[in-house]
């Protein structure tokens, strides 16, 4: 068991668990919107950013990758962590305004204004979709294509994978759009207070593989043609 | 073998062989035929001399004299004087730009005086393709003693000892990675050398490989016999440099077939080889756990290194990588000793790895100096030394305004922190870097936010993508500074990026992103007074900025020196300016689009920029 204390309350784990496992282990909240429990851990939205260490050689590292470490002193919502996951999640809100987890999450911390370039993204490009259908669908059917600002996630050359089954575990673990394929009953889904009041699905003409990969869709019956 | 009086080394170096240094070189056995000297004198290529500014260079050895700048033409007179007559022609000969009277040797030019040579020891003075020529200089001598002299655990210690810090950027003490590496639990571990130098302006590793790649082998055959259970190495080198690929099969095969590479090297008992693997292009597979997915197959991505590379790198294993330069210095410290290489340089390090910077670094100079090309001196040299006294100061008498060290991400160094000893520690603490030796000269006509956007649209366009604060930030950071440069910068624009930077710089997941705001945060805080007349004038002090310029044309000089030559009107994409040939020019401010071409093409300068 490796000894460590958060937010200065001591706690045990066993070795090889994370500091966010262990945080949880004492319902210390930290945000997370690429970690799923049962996927490898990716540490891509830095919104689980922790403080570590003492002094001038504290740091901020990402809590679902660091594994825990004898002796080890965590804040999980100091100063500069909550400074650090506010403008992540204005960053975010700059690119994909309409998920309600991202307005759910900006309205948490407090973030009333976001002062960048306004975008329109559907897809925070978490990678969850692309860890489920690999680590537990076993398909390998979709990945992350391009780079940097261009950075999507499709299959193979976009067109449609011969390994997908239609299994919709991407759209069941998607983390932004979770009102996307509640096509056939809209009106029962919308929470009311976001944007994301249609499927973005519908929005976009000819909806692509980009926003669905599953034709027919297994959630909304909409056909590709 | 076949003794000259007098040997010719031409530089094959990527910069000079595009200055055509393959004709000089093909001229010079021409001339040299029809003099019939060829029992006297040898025509040799050689390596990058480093002097690259000044190419094609020819050094005629044994002499030392230096000859710059040749063309083709130069060469029957070249070989007519001083081969034949024993003239050495001092018009193709190096003049320092203040005295401009022509220093014959090598040696005695600053550009090469003030230097130390260790990793580039060889520069200049072999033929790259010939293990031969390497042996011959010494080399293999450290492998020889490593491995017939010394216990791994002995060689691991004279590393250690020596104070040699990663020369990639980072300047991880080499030695406590090797350890680290060689305790780490595992059967199968691996060395790798990291040559995917991407920094724009950067060449470095590309001259050491390409002018002695068999350093890097040597190095890391030693690395791998220290560690211990390490069987396989990879050089991952990027696509661009097909010349350095070229030059490492080649090496590695005259390895091979010395027995220096492959199984019972030196009959030691000690079995290691090399592959090569090349890059496709991403700059942040220069990164060593994206650099390991790209060697694995993956897509080049980082992940977090809170389990380091030594423990759980390419394929889970162990796994060591250091850059080439690091590679390179490996050999020298064998065999010379741990003392000798700790004599050079900064701090101390007996106690403490990071205690100090050790031996030297390999800079690459480039911008506005006089001397361009690549430098290697001895850590604790004065900033002001490289640029001034190597570089032979400011290009046509013009002031200096800051120099940019380590590359896209380094920070830029103001004139009142000139006096800086050049080592890890005290780079860092002015808010630049080491990284992994650019280092690019600024003049009084670079505008600060310009050079900050230009290196910043680099690394954004070189984002992996993976995590929110480096794609996303560096995306939102430079919309700003684009604004910036336009006039539709604001005050509060400038308390943005510097909160932005911040964050970036904390949270990125690797140090693509950890760094890529040093220019910003560097030049914002040395060189703010340029930002607010940016956003609050809606100027830009040196011009560079065109569309917060405005233009006017000097009637007396447009009439008097260029007679209305009507050029500008010509170029002009707006048809903004009016006047007839002969007569006066105006420019009509309403459709000036400032885009200043007229500028740039009047060749009386009548054209002024407020």
């Amino acid at each position: 068991m490796i000894k460590l204390k958060i937010n200065a309350v001591p706690v045990s784990v066993e070795e090889g668990s994370t500091i966010l496992e262990a945080a949880q282990f004492l319902g210390f909240p930290i945000p997370t919107l690429c970690h799923v429990e049962g996927l490898s851990p990716y540490g891509a939205c830095r919104l689980c950013v922790v403080e570590v260490g003492e002094g001038a050689r504290s740091k901020l590292v990402s809590s679902c990758t660091y594994p825990v470490e004898e002796g080890l002193r965590v804040r999980t919502a100091s100063a500069r962590v909550v400074r650090a996951r506010k403008m992540i999640l204005e960053l975010m809100l700059g690119s994909c305004p309409q998920s309600k987890i991202i307005q759910d999450l900006a309205s948490a911390y407090e973030v009333r204004q976001q002062r960048f370039k306004q975008e329109y993204e559907t897809c925070i490009l978490c990678g969850l979709c692309a860890r489920m259908c690999t680590e537990q669908m076993m398909a390998h059917a979709i990945g992350f294509q391009g780079r940097g600002d261009h950075r999507t996630l499709g299959t193979p050359f976009n067109i449609k994978s011969e390994k997908c089954r239609l299994c919709g575990g991407c759209i069941y673990i998607c983390p932004a759009c979770q009102l996307r394929c509640t096509y056939t009953q809209p009106e029962k889904a919308i929470c009311g207070g976001c944007a994301n009041l249609s499927p973005p699905c519908l929005e976009k003409p000819n909806f692509d593989d980009m926003m669905c990969y599953m034709s027919p869709c297994v959630a909304c019956e909409i056909k590709k043609d | 073998m076949k003794r000259y009086r007098l040997q010719l080394m031409v530089c094959a170096g990527t910069g000079c062989v595009s200055n055509h240094s393959v004709e000089i070189k093909d001229a010079l056995d021409r001339e040299i035929e029809k003099h019939k000297l060829q029992n006297e004198a040898e025509v040799v290529f050689t390596g990058c001399n480093g002097f690259c500014g000044a190419g094609p260079i020819v050094v005629v050895q044994p002499d030392g004299v230096f000859y710059q700048l040749l063309k083709t033409a130069d060469i029957p007179h070249l070989v007519e004087e001083h081969l034949l007559k024993g003239r050495p022609v001092k018009k193709l000969m190096y003049s320092p730009p203040a005295e401009k009277i022509p220093i014959p040797k090598m040696s005695d030019i600053p550009f090469f005086s003030d230097q130390t040579l260790i990793a580039l020891r060889n520069r200049g003075m072999i033929d790259p393709e010939q293990i031969d020529d390497y042996i011959a200089r010494g080399g293999y001598k450290g492998l020889v003693k490593a491995l017939t002299m010394m216990t791994p655990d002995e060689v691991l210690k004279e590393i250690k000892s020596s104070g040699l810090r990663g020369r990639g950027g980072g300047g991880f003490p080499t030695g406590v990675k090797w350890e680290s590496c060689k305790h780490a639990h595992g059967d199968i571990k691996h060395v790798i050398c990291n040559a995917d130098e991407g920094d724009p302006g950067a060449f470095m590793d590309r001259s050491i490989i390409e002018g002695d790649p068999h350093a890097v082998i040597e190095g890391m055959i030693i690395g791998a016999y220290a560690i211990e259970k390490v069987h396989q190495g990879y050089i991952y080198v990027r696509m661009e440099y097909p010349l350095a690929i070229k030059r490492f099969q080649i090496a590695i095969k005259q390895a091979r077939e010395y027995g220096l590479l492959g199984e019972n090297i030196l009959d030691a008992g000690f079995t290691f080889d090399i592959d090569i693997r090349r890059g496709a292009g991403a700059f942040v597979c220069g990164e060593s756990t994206a650099l390991m997915a790209s060697v694995e197959g993956k897509p080049g991505e980082p992940r977090a290194k809170y389990i380091h590379t030594v423990e759980r790198g390419l394929w889970e294993r162990p796994t060591c990588l250091n850059n080439v330069e690091t590679w390179a210095n490996v050999p020298q410290i064998i065999l010379k000793g741990a003392q000798w290489f700790s004599s050079i340089g900064t701090g101390d390090v007996s106690a403490d790895p990071w205690g100090g910077s050790k031996g030297t670094k390999v800079f690459s100079l480039a911008g506005k100096v006089n001397n361009t090309g690549l430098v290697e001196v001895p850590m604790g040299i004065p900033l002001r030394d490289i640029v001034f006294k190597i570089g032979g100061g400011i290009r046509d008498g013009k002031k200096f305004k800051a120099v940019q060290t380590g590359g896209p991400s380094g920070g830029f160094i103001p004139e009142s922190l000139l006096d800086l000893p050049v080592d890890y520690e005290e780079l860092t603490k002015v808010g630049s870097m080491m990284g992994s030796g650019g280092m690019v000269v600024t003049d009084e006509d670079n505008c600060m936010v310009d050079m900050a956007r230009y290196f910043l649209a680099f690394t954004q366009a070189e984002s992996c993508g993976k995590c929110t604060p480096c794609r996303e930030g560096t995306k939102q950071m430079l919309d700003i500074l684009d604004r910036i440069s336009v006039g539709e910068g604001t005050e509060e624009d400038l308390v943005t990026l510097e909160d932005l930077s911040n964050v970036i710089v904390e949270s990125s997941l690797c140090a693509l992103g950890g760094s890529a705001p040093n220019p910003v945060l560097t030049t914002l805080k040395y060189f703010r007074e340029e930002y607010e007349a940016h956003v609050k004038d809606k100027k830009c002090p040196s011009h560079t900025c065109r569309k917060l310029n405005t233009y006017s044309i000097d009637e007396k000089i447009c009439l008097k020196l260029g007679h209305g030559c009507h050029v500008c009107v010509k170029h002009c994409p707006d048809a903004a300016i009016i006047g007839e040939r002969k007569q006066v020019h105006y420019i009509d401010p309403a459709k000036c689009s400032k885009c200043g071409v007229c500028y740039d093409v009047c060749n009386f300068k009548a054209v002024q920029v407020a």
